[in-house]
């Protein structure tokens, strides 16, 4: 046989790094492996979710609760092929393993999950992580699917080839865990008898070498494969058909829309109004002072108008959710990416694009599953321009205000339905366009490849959506709320100061008014001016600041508003404001994501800029193209 | 499907029978037809690509069958190891296969 194939003897020390006692368990393990679902039954809910300093990779910590061992701390590791450093994380997870990875405390045991539907190839794994000479369990997942389906391992067999103990498990039932609460316990033992052990493994590095060790391996302990999942087959034999695959994608894309806009937005409104309630409730409670309008005006209303999305949020995460777990997510990816293509973006930028049409938080953090970093950039940096739901407030006052109910095509089409429905194709035409700019210029990648691997199709549990969700709504919760409870804050002290000030007089009011020069060539006034001010937070908020600054309710006197609207501001205002805001990065908790996702206010602050420039001028060339032609 | 034999390791545990009575044709893998099987020759592609694929298992002397093209003709869908993976033509053309042609 060739050079490459050469094996070198190890000695594997079976003493745990502080000896007789572990205290940090990593899990390792190749892409779809089962890992998240293992490591969510054996942390249960409790479980941090941060980034690892300096990367964008996710870290996932939590105590051993699902076993009974909380002394004992988990750390998943990204999924991996190999140990190599080449990409972000296969870095990441090298460093944690050698107890380099600063803020993340040396591992003290290993637990390899490898799919045994695939064990010939996930056993590649196994080389590496196995020279690294820590106390290793080796968990057999899926094991009861490979025996249903024919499939055989000697499971005593490959503990004695790889020198370490073998379990086989099942992570969506929770069967054979047991194994892993013997091995922690027994290597936790002090005076467990050293007894060297000594296996073969391949030279380090080089997958050629991994792979004939795992060939070796599997035939020694007389691994058979499973039949291959007829039913996947079948399945995308219908997905993936040259005329139905497309049609059912466009269905469920389709289907996204009306989830969120059918069932969403009732459940946000009826959301809203729980929240208005309850801050209506407790404001009698602190009296008619600074404290209630502090409490209730500034802090709760705004909190509230963030909270009012977590329905629409945890709704699109469940839809997500079961797409990605049922496996037609990655077929969705394998239909899109010719189109995203042309725009140079992957095919699995696609899903984020789609969702930021009802949030673009969820949508950034959905852009995870993109691998290429400059791609996931790119699709981070775009995915504002989608017409999310929060600009329907001010679209809808704005059109209703300013556009006649005309019918443009019969019945079928209003006027403004018309300028509702291309100011939804102005969003995403931004995007495109901002995307293939990025790619050409400051996101250029020399190759994108695009490899995708295309699992079984499962039926996704309650137990995994559920815990994405929680999950989820605790990530959107903490980094939005905190943010957002910090601006409105500094906005009601704003709007407050100096003291017994009128609005005009208070220090925000004289902001609105100084930069009123400004945007008087956008055709907004002052007020205008302020609302775009406070909207920075959420854009909804503008018209809660209209609200206020034309002495009526938004609520309940929507009528009025709107009339008072017509009597301040020209048509060529209104629809540069509408222009506006398509354009205009005004949220902060999106700014917090994309400063989480991309770990640098570098992103966010080019992203803040160029929307903005982009809100500007696109505000402006509509103002005066109306100004001067519908006179 | 066309039956491929091979005398490597690889291919000899999961081969029923070698017959060896046809010729072996080089090409890309970007060039196989749907349904036919290749085997990887060598790897051309840039590192961080190449060294993906590898360790996914797109190693010399692996066997790879084309299973079927995505609705718009590209990506195409490859089984090897009993899993499925999707490719960009770009990136199959960096993999040079030989196909066996019976007689």
């Amino acid at each position: 046989m060739n050079a490459c194939c050469n094996t070198q003897t190890v000695d594997l020390p079976v003493e745990p790094r502080v000896a007789g006692r572990i205290r940090n368990v990593v899990l390792v393990g190749p892409p779809n492996s089962g890992k998240s679902t293992l490591f969510n039954r054996l942390t249960g809910l409790r479980q941090k979710v941060a980034n690892y300093p300096g990367v964008t990779v996710e870290q996932r910590v939590g105590k051993l609760n699902g076993i009974g061992r909380p002394d004992l701390t988990l750390i998943d590791l990204p999924g991996i092929y190999g140990l190599d450093t080449y990409s972000e994380d296969a870095r990441v997870a090298v460093d944690v393993l050698h107890g380099e990875m600063p803020g993340t405390p040396a591992p003290d045991a290993i637990l390899l999950v490898l799919d045994s539907l695939h064990l010939r190839r996930q056993l590649m794994l196994a080389a590496p992580v196995l020279s690294l000479g820590l106390p290793t369990l080796v968990l057999l997942n899926m094991s009861d699917l490979m025996e249903a389906r024919g499939g055989h391992i000697d499971s005593l067999a490959l503990a004695r080839e790889m020198g370490v103990p073998v379990a086989k498990i099942s992570a969506t039932r929770g069967t054979g865990l047991d194994a892993i609460n013997h091995f922690l316990n027994r290597k936790a033992e002090p005076d467990a008898p050293p007894s060297a052990t000594t296996i073969e493994l391949p030279v380090v590095g080089n997958p050629r070498s991994y792979r004939q060790w795992a060939t070796g391996i599997s035939t020694r302990t007389k691994y058979k494969a499973p039949v291959s999942n007829q039913t996947t087959k079948a399945i995308d034999h219908v997905l993936l058909h040259r005329v139905w695959g497309p049609l059912i994608f466009l269905t469920v894309v389709f289907a996204v829309f009306q989830v969120v806009f059918s069932i969403g937005q009732p459940l946000s409104d009826a959301f809203s109004d729980v929240l208005n309630a309850f801050g209506d409730r407790v404001a009698p409670l602190l009296g008619h002072g600074w404290l209630e309008s502090l409490a209730i005006d500034g802090v709760w209303r705004g909190v509230a108008s963030v909270l009012v999305f977590l329905p629409q949020i945890l709704l699109l995460f469940l839809f997500i959710g079961v797409l990605e777990d049922s496996g037609y997510l990655a077929r969705a990816a394998l239909i899109a990416d010719r189109v995203m293509r042309s725009i140079g973006l992957n095919g699995k930028a696609f899903i984020p694009l789609l969702s930021a049409y009802a949030c673009a938080v969820p949508a950034i953090m959905a852009t995870r599953t993109i691998e290429n970093k400059r791609d996931r950039f790119a699709t981070i940096l775009v995915a504002p321009f989608m017409t999310c739901s929060a600009r329907l407030p001010i679209y809808m006052l704005m059109i209703a205000a300013f556009i006649p109910n005309k019918p443009l095509l019969g019945d079928l089409l209003g006027m403004r339905a018309a300028v509702m429905l291309s100011l939804y194709v102005l969003g995403f035409l931004a995007a495109l366009g901002t995307a293939r700019l990025l790619k050409s210029s400051i996101l250029k990648a020399s190759s994108a490849p695009f490899i995708l691997e295309l699992p079984q199709y499962r039926l996704p549990t309650v137990r995994s959506l559920s815990l994405r969700l929680v999950d989820r709504g605790k990530v959107f919760l903490r980094q939005a709320g905190t943010v957002i409870l910090a601006v409105t804050l500094v906005l009601w002290v704003l709007s407050h100061v100096p003291f017994h000030a009128t609005l005009e007089t208070s220090l925000i009011g004289r902001l609105g008014q100084f930069i009123e020069p400004a945007i008087r060539p956008l055709g907004f006034n002052w007020k205008i001016g302020i609302g775009l001010l406070t909207s920075v937070v959420a854009r909804e908020v503008i018209v809660g600041t209209l609200g206020t600054l034309y002495g009526a309710d938004p609520a309940t006197q929507s009528l009025g508003l709107q009339a008072a609207l017509r009597h301040d501001l020209t048509l060529g205002g209104a629809m540069a404001l509408v222009i506006f805001f398509a354009f205009a990065m005004q949220c902060t908790s999106t700014l917090a994501i994309v400063r989480r996702e991309t770990n640098s206010w570098r992103w966010p602050a080019l992203q803040f800029t160029y929307m903005g420039v982009l809100a500007y001028l696109g505000a402006l060339a509509t103002n005066q193209i109306i100004l001067h032609c519908i006179r | 499907m066309v039956a491929i034999a091979l005398l490597s390791i690889f291919g000899a545990e999961t081969e029923d029978d070698l017959e060896l009575s046809g010729t072996w044709k080089l090409s890309l893998l970007s060039e196989l037809a749907i349904g036919t099987t290749g085997v990887v020759e060598s790897l051309d592609l840039p590192g961080e690509i190449q060294h993906h694929l590898m360790h996914m298992g797109f190693i010399p002397e692996a066997r790879i069958t084309v299973v079927r093209r995505a609705p718009a003709g590209d990506p195409t869908v490859y089984s090897i190891d009993g899993f499925e993976v999707a490719l960009r033509r770009d990136t199959a053309r960096g993999i040079r296969v030989r196909e066996y042609e019976s007689k």
